[in-house]
């Protein structure tokens, strides 16, 4: 390959404390390829892209781009050699047209034209095969458009090398498309693009040399056509790991929830589900999917009692007894006393469920507080199972009286998934669990679930991960704008036709995600 | 008829007092800070007007005298703008604690140094000769070039002043990149400041340059509408209304002009509207009337908030402390 170099990092290292965040990574990247950053989290990843953008300044190593070593100390250094990242977080301000955003911060004549800018922006949203309306707001913009208004950002600073930073995280299969058919023109056009992501399907799909890290080093950059996930894995993980989820035949399944036309507004009024209905059966597996925001959230409040709902019923149907009881005129205690658990990962993953002082025996506490006799509470039952489960779980902990907010992310979310599943459920209702977890924790977490189903729990499953809800679950239900657009069976659906149910427009999209192959 | 244009005038050239404070409030609020130092602020500009007057009356021809008096009420203003943004931006401290300590200070710092300077004033209850011998002879200069007109004398440079500032800043604001820098600051600091905006700069400068200009409004009181030795005791409760017709103008300068005659109409209306009508009416009533700036404020604020147009909504960031994130 006789191709110009457009970034080299020689022997980069930095340091956060005594951690080492990347140790001696060298790492080459070609004017005109798309170059995969590929590790598990917690690797270094975005921590390597800060510092070619400026965010963190490197403790040892040099940087070179186009052939001249250069220090970038600031997010403009990094725009005046020509780097641009999109971050995870969108920095837009809501309020602004996009043309408003793409120049805000630049320096110019004192009055700007609106339509001068807007032209600019057209102009480059053109050539690269965004679909973009630069005089449309930013609040009233979906994710993939407010994605496409930071790539523009970067470009229109005269970027040649942008960095993105999991950019397919918030987008459906047939957005994730799209993106990569403009970071394929864009690459084309000559442009050099890193792109930060844990799916190894993207990787091989979109990627001309995939760059993996692990604990903080490089391990090797290889050419994506020569490479298989396997590989791939072995490389990020250090270990060969099964990546078959397994998926045993549900057994003597039978209604535990059911759910009839649903409806809940929000204080402002709007309304958030819709006419929604569904039945979740012992000994299966319910997924979830949608797009984050489509009222998932609220369809679990709403089964465990935490919201108010306007009109429907949730029926729930007894093990003990085999009565058939209407969830909806229950308060939430007497909803978990039935054994319908609820474990959310917020984004924050300590917003619900888990208070971040406390340590890990008081968080168990939070659940059996009013278990005691007297009025002391008895600590030692929680610190047994505190204890339980560390052990079964290997959550990484220096003990069970470590305040939860100090323990990794994935060791957090161990932590309340095991809390909950201790109290032997009925129901499981399992929100994003695997939020940010690297591989290994997320397979820990999906073989949990499996184990619940095989023991007759009704476990409800919302994931973000399309690939994981098609190899977990047994049904998937779709949901789009607070309305079911689907049931299908995770046996025999495709990734694609959950994707088209998760747009709004269930048709238009199809045919345009038709036109987008074609195109590609 | 003669009645009701007196009426009228009487509101617009009183709503400029408003408008002169709710224009600076505005610029202060467009980069997210909340300052109810304002009636405060208007107070000390007013006295540092004053004081101006009073130590260069015999030195400086009227053009510069009424200039140097409006600089020194600027800076006066600013400097308790200065104040608050070290407080509030490099400080951190919580604006709603710090704009209404600035506003017991600044009321009580005014009413000690006016007090001073109108002692002999107020305890002779003269303003005929012995004001020809004061700071207040210099209200003439005020009201140039209606001084003399019974009818438009409220109508000064600083009338002209207020209208023009008001528009300034309502073009800088929509059309300008500073305009345009100074609202993302107020909406988003950290995408501002992830864009290479320096958002304290722009906090310190819109702060420092709206209280000076809400200052003007203080002076503009003291010397032009009213024109007594009594007045800087007024000027708090001007200052409230100020921070009221920033709601009711929806954050827009423009739209302040509109409403601070309105407010005018409304404050005012109890020494007119029972001659024009021919009403009986107790003399407390007067108090009820003073409050009616405010219901419409409400009303304002309620029908905005039903409508739910993300345009007239306060800045989102307005009231919180920026911190850079930091590892």
């Amino acid at each position: 390959m006789s191709k110009e170099i457009a970034l080299e990092m020689r022997k980069v290292s930095k340091y956060f404390g005594d951690l080492a965040a990347n140790r001696d990574v060298d790492l080459t990247v070609y004017k005109g390829e798309i170059l995969a950053v590929l590790g598990e989290n917690g690797c270094g990843k975005t921590t390597l892209m800060n510092m070619i953008a400026g965010i963190y300044f490197p403790d040892a190593g040099n940087i070179f781009i186009n052939g001249k070593e250069v220090v970038i100390r600031s997010p403009k250094d990094a725009f005046a050699h020509g780097v641009g990242m999109i971050h995870q977080h969108f920095k837009l301000v809501d309020l602004f047209t996009a043309a408003e955003n793409v120049v805000l911060g630049i320096k110019g004549e004192g009055r700007y034209r609106k339509k001068t800018i807007n032209e600019r922006v057209q102009a480059i949203a053109d050539r690269y095969g965004f679909h973009l309306d630069p005089q449309k707001k930013i609040y009233e913009m979906s994710v993939s458009e407010k994605q496409t208004v930071e790539i523009i950002k970067v470009l229109y600073r005269g970027a040649d090398l942008l960095i993105l930073d999991e950019p397919t995280a918030v987008l459906t299969p047939q957005e994730t498309e799209k993106l990569f058919a403009v970071l394929r023109r864009m690459r084309d056009d000559g442009k050099s693009i890193l792109i930060i992501t844990h799916k190894l399907h993207e990787v091989l799909s979109v990627s001309d040399r995939v760059a993996v890290l692990r604990k903080g080093e490089h391990i090797a950059t290889v050419e994506t056509a020569t490479t298989t996930s396997e590989e791939l894995t072995e490389m990020m993980v250090g270990k060969k790991v099964e990546l078959n989820i397994e998926r045993p035949e549900p057994k003597n399944t039978c209604d535990r929830l059911v759910v009839k036309n649903l409806n809940l507004s929000d204080v402002e009024g709007v309304q958030i589900l819709n006419n929604v209905s569904f039945e979740a059966r012992a000994g299966e597996i319910l997924g979830i999917a949608g797009i984050a925001g489509s009222g998932q959230r609220e369809l679990l409040e709403a089964i465990a009692g935490l919201q108010h709902l306007s009109t429907g019923e949730i029926l729930y149907h007894n093990p003990k007894t085999d009565k058939v009881e209407d969830l909806k005129n229950k308060t939430p205690l007497q909803i978990r006393e039935l054994g319908v658990r609820l474990s959310f990962v917020p984004e924050d993953r300590l917003g619900m469920g888990l208070v971040g002082n406390m340590d890990i025996v008081d968080n168990m506490m939070l659940r059996s507080y009013r278990r005691g006799h007297s009025m002391f509470v008895d600590r030692k039952k929680p610190r047994d199972l505190a204890e339980r489960i560390i052990k079964d779980l290997e959550v990484a902990t220096p003990s069970s009286h470590t305040p939860v907010r100090r323990l990794s992310g994935g060791n957090v979310q161990k932590v309340l998934v095991g809390r909950e599943i201790a109290a032997s459920p009925t129901v499981l209702m399992a929100a994003y669990p695997v939020r940010g977890l690297d591989i290994n924790s997320s397979y820990t977490i999906y073989n949990l679930l499996t184990e619940q189903k095989e023991r007759g729990v009704a476990v409800i499953f919302v994931g973000e991960d399309l690939d994981v809800l098609v190899e977990l679950c047994d049904r998937i239900l779709v949901v789009c704008g607070g309305r079911v657009t689907g049931v299908v069976d995770g046996r025999t659906t495709t990734k694609e036709e959950i994707g088209i149910l998760m747009t709004a427009h269930g048709q238009a999209s199809e045919n345009k995600a038709q036109e987008d192959e074609t195109d590609a | 008829m003669n009645m009701l244009l007196t009426y009228l005038l009487c509101a617009v050239s009183l709503g400029m007092t408003f408008l002169y404070g709710s224009t600076g409030e505005i610029i202060t609020e467009k980069v997210g800070h909340l300052n109810l130092g304002t009636p405060g602020v208007m107070c000390v500009g007013g006295m540092c007007g004053c004081f101006a007057i009073d130590i260069f009356r015999d030195m400086l021809p009227p053009v510069l005298l009424v200039t140097v008096a409006i600089l020194a009420c600027f800076l006066g203003g600013s400097l308790m703008g200065l104040i608050y943004s070290f407080l509030t931006v490099s400080l951190h401290t919580n604006q709603n604690v710090t704009g209404l300590a600035m506003t017991i200070f600044g009321a009580g710092l005014s009413k000690y140094g006016m007090y001073n300077l109108t002692k002999e004033l107020l305890d002779g209850g003269a303003t005929g000769s012995e004001a020809q011998t004061s700071f207040l002879d210099a209200t003439k200069y005020f009201r140039y070039p209606f001084a003399n007109n019974e009818k438009l004398q409220y109508c000064g440079v600083m009338f002209f002043l207020a209208i023009l500032i008001a528009l300034v800043a309502a073009w800088i604001l929509k059309r300008t990149r500073l305009g345009l820098h100074l609202r993302a600051v107020g909406e988003n600091p950290a995408t501002a400041d992830a864009m290479g905006i320096n958002v304290t700069a722009y906090k310190y400068g819109a702060t420092c340059i709206g209280c000076g200009i809400a200052a003007l409004g203080g002076l503009y009181y003291a010397m032009d509408y009213a024109g007594t030795a009594g007045a800087y005791k007024d000027i708090e409760a001007l200052g409230w209304l100020s921070i009221a017709l920033v709601i009711f103008a929806l954050w827009r300068p423009q739209l302040s002009i509109i409403g601070s005659t309105l407010f005018g109409l409304l404050y005012v209306a109890s020494a007119y509207l029972p001659t024009l009508f021919g009403w009986k009416l107790p003399q407390h009533a007067t108090y009820l009337f003073e409050m009616l700036p405010y219901v419409v404020t409400i009303l304002v604020l309620i029908v905005t908030s039903l409508r739910k147009k993300r345009e007239n909504q306060p800045p989102a960031s307005l009231g919180l402390s920026y911190f850079r994130e930091e590892r």
